[in-house]
């Protein structure tokens, strides 16, 4: 049996602490968060032991694993304590904001042994696993282009006031939305080497993005778009698709449906020829317990079969959120650089590669 | 319980196999008189209850059938909450509190606990609880409710907290004050079964998924039919095509032959999918 600790008691630390709750090899022996309405709540209809002060919580109680669901920005310090006292952890994504923070933490995670992980949980998706397998057995051919949209409900309004909102804190829907889009394309077909065009978009909030846009460049020469929404109510919750188009067909897939086309004679027994949809019934596993999708328990139960067994592997590793938080990183630096102004075709054409006039004052105003 | 119930899964974009095919339905039905035309096709072919999430859109049905009184004189309503989405956004957007606030009609229970002396008294939770149900009813005032149904997110989430004083406040008001039976919705049948047990609820209403291809069944598709066989409750069989990853003979067969199912709900978007389906299970309830 491990005994685990729960530090923030948000929307995911609510949803992780049924899922652990129920797990039959786990205890969950310490929750703690700062609002002690939640606190005291949970302290009188569940029986387990809450703490205001996460130090207090690690100092005190005899745990083996800690699960972070904390705003963001609190995490690389509570990660480096976590492991510093040797405990395997579980951290909700991003995984840091400051990428060089991310790097030291998974050298400290290795160095102490340790099992590590970061809450991707489309990496835990039965139909992206599907679109990894057929991937990596090449069944596009060569890829030279994919397109990654993520798009939901979030910000609908301009008023709105949890750190989500505030730029400080981790929120804002890079932070949020699209480095999940990012991750599952690294999960795929590995790290970008580079960005460009990137654009941060504010449509209701202040002091965060709310739609993200740009184009990735992969080391053979493969290009790639990310576009992510979060204040896009046409869905009733988050949507994240990723289409792959290859030297031998093309592949939609989303949570629930991989189709692909595959082009005459290219299929090579891997997949079928022409369209082929298969569904999430097809490679759906069953979880001992279920809440709000399969892959937010496959994930828990994951890192925490990887404790129990000695395993320090992890398919969503502190290493591998540190790529995609390079990448996020990467965004930041390029939104607002250079763009060529658009010639209206009266005069000579326009030589500067960065924007003026109305553009760069469009651009000033985003940063 | 009437032995077919018509779902509402349909007309709210919410279709487990395919993002696509959900958001063609929610194009489809973006009329309300969209949907109100399938439950009359429902209605007219003999199925007289509608089991609906409170979902904003509702309250416009609901308006309607208000309006049409002898039209629907058999229509009752089997109302699940709550609309989960609707308070996930809301906290995602405004934060725990603030959410709760937007949700309650009254601010008493609520500054209480966020006052937040350490120890929050068990009536300023339970009157909150109550005040939320309350909310959630408020759209079918004047309707026939026989049966209030806990949605599968709260009932499985609460479940896992162990929250389990949750479900006896929740069955203790809707019989209360609605005169209600207290239905739960699961994905972890029995365990929930345990739990409703512990508690002394007897013969409880659970509605959970039963299908031949052991989809979404927390525990196992043997488990869940030693379950449905051995043990004294009332099931409600949901998702019993699987989305329509099972030919729909079979699936009603498969369901139909465990006698203990009391009842079968089903969501479907044309008029022939709704009378097939009435007809298979028709077909295979006689006794």
């Amino acid at each position: 049996m491990l005994n685990v600790g729960l530090i923030g008691l948000g929307k995911m630390g609510l949803s992780h602490l049924a899922i652990v709750n129920a797990h039959p090899e786990a205890k969950l022996i310490g929750i703690c968060d700062t609002a002690s309405y939640m606190c005291s709540i949970l302290r009188k209809y569940t029986g387990i032991e809450v703490f205001s002060n996460y130090r207090e919580m690690l100092d005190q109680k005899s745990l083996d694993a800690v699960i972070i669901a904390t705003p963001s920005r609190f995490h690389g310090e509570m990660v480096r304590e976590a492991l510093l006292r040797g405990l395997h952890v579980f951290c909700e994504k991003p995984f840091c904001l400051a990428a060089a923070d991310g790097i030291a933490l998974a050298e400290l995670a290795d160095r102490k042994g340790v099992v590590n992980q970061v809450g991707y949980h489309y990496r835990f998706v039965g139909a992206f696993n599907e679109a990894k397998r057929l991937l990596d057995a090449q069944a596009l051919g060569r890829i030279h282009h994919l397109r990654v949209e993520a798009y939901g409900p979030v910000v609908l309004r301009p008023k709105g006031g949890t750190w989500r909102a505030k730029s400080s804190e981790g929120g804002g829907c890079l932070h949020d939305y699209a480095c999940h889009a990012i991750d599952i394309v690294n999960y795929l077909v590995g790290r970008p080497d580079a960005v460009s065009g990137t654009v941060l978009n504010k449509i209701f909030s202040r002091d965060v993005d709310d739609e993200v846009y740009a184009t990735l460049h992969f080391a053979d020469g493969m290009t790639g778009m990310i576009a992510a929404n979060w204040s896009d109510d046409s869905l009733r919750r988050m949507s994240t698709q990723v289409t792959l188009w290859g030297t031998n067909g093309r592949m939609i897939v989303d949570r629930q449906e991989v189709k692909t086309f595959i082009r005459g004679e290219a299929s090579a027994g891997v997949a079928e020829q022409g369209w082929d949809i298969r569904h999430t019934t097809d490679f759906h596993r069953d979880v001992w317990y279920y809440l709000r999708g399969e892959e937010y328990s496959a994930q828990l139960d994951y890192f925490l079969r990887c404790i129990a067994e000695g395993r320090r592997e992890n398919i969503s590793s502190f290493a591998s959120a540190v790529q995609t938080d390079c990448v996020v990183s990467a965004m930041l630096q390029d939104a607002g650089r250079a763009w060529r102004r658009v010639d209206s075709g009266s005069r000579s054409p326009a030589q500067s590669r960065t924007g003026s006039g109305l553009l760069s004052l469009v651009t000033g105003a985003l940063k | 319980m009437d032995r077919i119930l018509f779902g509402d899964n349909q007309f709210f974009g919410i279709n487990h196999m395919s993002e696509e095919k959900a958001r063609a339905q929610a194009i489809r039905f973006a009329d309300i008189r969209k949907i109100i035309d399938l439950l009359d096709v429902a209605y007219d072919s003999g199925i007289h209850v509608f089991m609906c999430t409170t979902h904003d859109r509702i309250a416009e049905l609901c308006a309607h059938v208000r309006a049409h009184p002898e039209r629907y004189s058999k229509l009752e309503f089997y109302p699940c909450m709550p609309y989960a989405h609707k308070y996930a956004n809301a906290v995602t957007e405004h934060g725990m509190i603030e959410a709760l606030k937007r949700f309650l009609p009254a601010e008493g229970a609520l500054s209480a606990l966020v006052r937040g002396s350490v120890s929050v008294a068990t009536r300023d939770v339970e009157g909150m609880a109550r005040l939320l149900i309350d909310a959630e009813m408020k759209m079918f005032s004047g309707l026939r409710t026989p049966v209030i149904f806990l949605q599968n997110v709260v009932t499985d989430l609460l479940l896992g907290m162990g929250i389990k004083d949750a479900f006896r406040i929740f069955a203790d008001h809707v019989r209360d004050r609605y005169n209600a039976e207290p239905g739960f919705i699961t994905m972890n049948m029995p365990r929930l079964l345990d739990v409703l047990e512990e508690i002394g609820l007897e013969n409880p209403i659970v509605c959970a998924n039963i299908n031949k291809l052991g989809f979404r069944m927390c525990g196992g598709i043997d488990l869940y039919e030693k379950v449905i066989a051995s043990r004294k409750f009332r099931p409600v069989a949901m998702s019993v095509l699987a989305s329509g990853a099972i030919d729909p003979r079979e699936a009603i067969e498969y369901v139909c032959s465990q006698k203990t199912i009391e009842s079968i709900v089903f969501g479907a978007s044309s008029k022939s999918n709704i009378l097939n389906t009435k007809r298979l299970i028709d077909e295979h309830s006689v006794a």
